[in-house]
């Protein structure tokens, strides 16, 4: 088992039960790297976070300085919107940041919101977080009085604005350009992208360039900035930098987040060593496992060596039948042992994508319908053998080629990964499928 | 049937103030008028529209999308059980079974005396101590069968109402500044060509 030496960059204030207060986060060094930067240039606040070269925590891993030059080479106004949205089945890390450490999202904001020269910030905050549009709002109100945020922020003559806004319910919304739409007062329905030139980036909320980031990124960068980007370099290899925040779930003995070093560390490490994971519950063995959230393609028992790096998985030797590796996503682990029914697992998730499809693509709005009834039949014990050939042909319909990265036939990510559960489960446990279906019932019971 | 009263009313002109764009208050001013009604009244989203220069189609057809708004009434405690992945492989399943029983109703439904709301939810982002509910979007961890009977009686004593507000309250706590930094620059540049997105880099400058 590996455990690396990496500092913790974004957790570090967790073990305080008063880690969300102004009081604690000035005694950690609170606001000293908002301070500093304002010091720097707006360029070269930039530089330094393109040095630390942090992929954003969100789920799609885009460079987070690469979208900051785009808006920045636009006329005002900017917007900063800052992504708690956080819906993805089994992500829970940006959940723990917004109710643990507000403060740190604030700053983290901040100093985004000074590189890039916004005019205001929108902090998003998912609807059922209750707690956590508490603890940002009391922690913004602190910020204020501190004098971080407003008018001519610590003197420098920066100013600027943030507003914590709520959701109000919808995994879609998490997707950027709906997020933006439901932040426009409207129904959460993904805009069409059209890269380069039509991205929040050039055309965002209100239709001015918008610089749209995650929770978990913006907690980073206090840190980078107090620290350099170099050393925030030095940790993890290659593409995948720094630490990031994993959440382990399901049948693990310690289910939770932790912080570890990228690529150092690998799948095994994080579900079985002592101080993460700390093995499968019940004794059982290892059955499969999401690495990257619902939208991930699954691994099995042959993965748990695979480093924890974007293009280390994303290269991997996958499970699907159209052949390609899977993805880190959003950060979140699901572990499954021998006990779990991966037919009924795939098929909860089928429903949660039928449940959460917007609407507005056909291959999506009907695709993820069918799966769902497919799946649920089969479950249910009243699946045919048909099934199973008509189960491929409709995710190859919104998925064509079963492939990860899989092309793109709707407007935004969520039609085209809602088969990859299914897909998985049924190359990996056909046997399973074939048992429900023969003996007319679920033989997990 | 309520518009808003005088209290929420000062609260959503305060919250209009701090966007941009006007409309972007309404998903907020949705949860204000849930707060004040426990749910959206046909009168309060006729109100809201009125305030933000909507229809009142357009409000309701932003309030429908979303999972959290309700255009009917629901109990005074709405329990949100998740049964998404990780608490169905520890049991998300059958804590919503004994809800089920327990509160006599089906998910989706509220019981007779109007008390309890029982819903099937997706991720609530929990999963570290599943299975978990919410009841009123406050949560509760690693929810046995007996935990949840005694969740059932700490609320109706009273013990919890510090912790779980009525259905609808959200934030309680209030924003105590509006624009300190003043409103940014006009947001919408004047008079891109008719048909181009606003704002789209290669739009071409009105003469």
């Amino acid at each position: 088992m590996t455990v690396t030496e990496a500092p913790r960059i974004v957790t570090s204030r967790l073990a305080y039960d008063d880690s969300h207060t102004l009081e604690r986060y000035l005694a950690t060094g609170g606001y000293e790297a908002l301070r500093k930067a304002l010091t720097m240039t707006p360029e070269g606040v930039q530089a330094e976070v393109e040095t630390a070269g942090i992929l954003g925590r969100g789920g799609a891993g885009f460079p987070a300085g690469i979208k900051w030059k785009t808006t920045m080479a636009l006329p005002r106004p900017h917007y900063l919107v800052i992504n708690g949205d956080e819906s993805e089945p089994a992500t829970f890390k940006d959940h723990m940041l917004l109710e643990r450490d507000p403060h740190q999202v604030i700053e983290g904001a901040l100093i985004t919101a000074y590189a890039t020269q916004c005019d205001q910030i929108f902090l998003y905050v998912r609807g059922e977080f209750a707690l956590g549009q508490e603890r940002m709002q009391a922690a913004l109100n602190e910020a204020y009085a501190h004098g971080a945020v407003g008018r001519d922020i610590f003197g420098s003559g920066f100013s600027v604005d943030a507003v914590v806004h709520p959701g109000a319910g919808a995994y879609i919304c998490g997707e950027e350009t709906a997020l933006l739409e439901s932040l426009e007062g409207k129904r959460g329905f993904p805009r069409i992208k059209v890269p380069p030139k039509i991205i929040p980036a050039t055309v965002g909320v209100y239709s001015e360039p918008t610089v749209v980031n995650n929770v978990e990124t913006m907690s980073n960068l206090p840190w980078i900035v107090n620290n350099g980007g170099a050393a925030f370099a030095a940790m993890g290899a290659e593409n995948s930098k720094g630490t990031r925040m994993f959440a382990v779930s399901g049948h693990v003995k310690k289910p939770g987040i932790h912080e570890v070093e990228m690529v150092k560390t690998t799948f095994r490490d994080l579900i079985y060593a002592p101080v993460y994971g700390g093995g499968i519950q019940g004794g059982l063995e290892l059955k499969a496992f999401i690495p990257g959230g619902a939208s991930s393609p699954w691994f099995g028992p042959q993965h748990l060596d695979l480093p924890l790096g974007q293009d280390e998985v994303a290269q991997s030797q996958g499970v699907l039948p159209g052949g390609g590796g899977s993805m880190l996503g959003s950060g979140s682990i699901v572990v499954m042992n021998e006990s779990a029914c991966p037919v009924r697992a795939a098929w909860r998730l089928a429903r949660f994508f039928a449940r959460e499809s917007c609407g507005q693509c056909t291959p999506c709005r009907e695709g993820t319908g069918w799966l769902d009834r497919i799946m649920f039949r089969i479950e249910s014990g009243s699946g045919r053998m048909e099934d199973l050939d008509l189960l491929l042909d409709v995710s190859d319909n919104i998925a064509p080629g079963l492939a990860f990265p899989y092309p793109m036939t709707t407007i935004c990510f969520l039609g085209p990964s809602s088969p990859m559960p299914i897909c998985s489960a049924l190359q990996m446990f056909r046997d399973d499928f074939l048992v429900h279906i023969k003996d007319g019932a679920c033989p997990y019971g | 049937m309520s518009r808003l009263a005088a209290e929420f009313l000062t609260r959503a002109r305060d919250t209009i103030a701090v966007y941009p764009g006007k409309r972007s208050a309404l998903i907020p001013l949705l949860h204000l008028a849930q707060e004040q009604d426990g749910y959206l009244t046909g009168d309060a989203m006729e109100h809201i529209a009125e305030l933000l220069d909507l229809t009142p189609a357009e409000v309701m057809g932003t309030a429908s999308f979303y999972d959290m708004l309700f255009t009917e009434k629901v109990g005074r405690w709405l329990v949100s059980v998740c049964t998404n992945i990780a608490c169905l492989l520890n049991g998300g399943y059958e804590l919503l079974d004994h809800a089920e029983k327990k509160l006599g109703v089906r998910p989706g439904v509220t019981s007779h005396d109007g008390r309890f709301t029982l819903e099937e939810v997706e991720c609530i982002a929990r999963c570290d101590e599943a299975p978990c509910l919410a009841v009123n979007w406050r949560y509760f961890g690693r929810v046995s069968n007996d935990g949840f009977d005694q969740l059932l009686v700490d609320l109706e004593s009273g013990r919890l109402d510090e912790q779980v507000p009525p259905h609808g309250t959200l934030n309680r706590i209030r924003r105590q500044v509006g624009l300190a930094a003043g409103a940014p620059p006009a947001t919408v540049p004047p008079g891109p060509a008719e048909g181009t997105p606003p704002g789209y880099p290669d739009a071409p400058k009105p003469t």
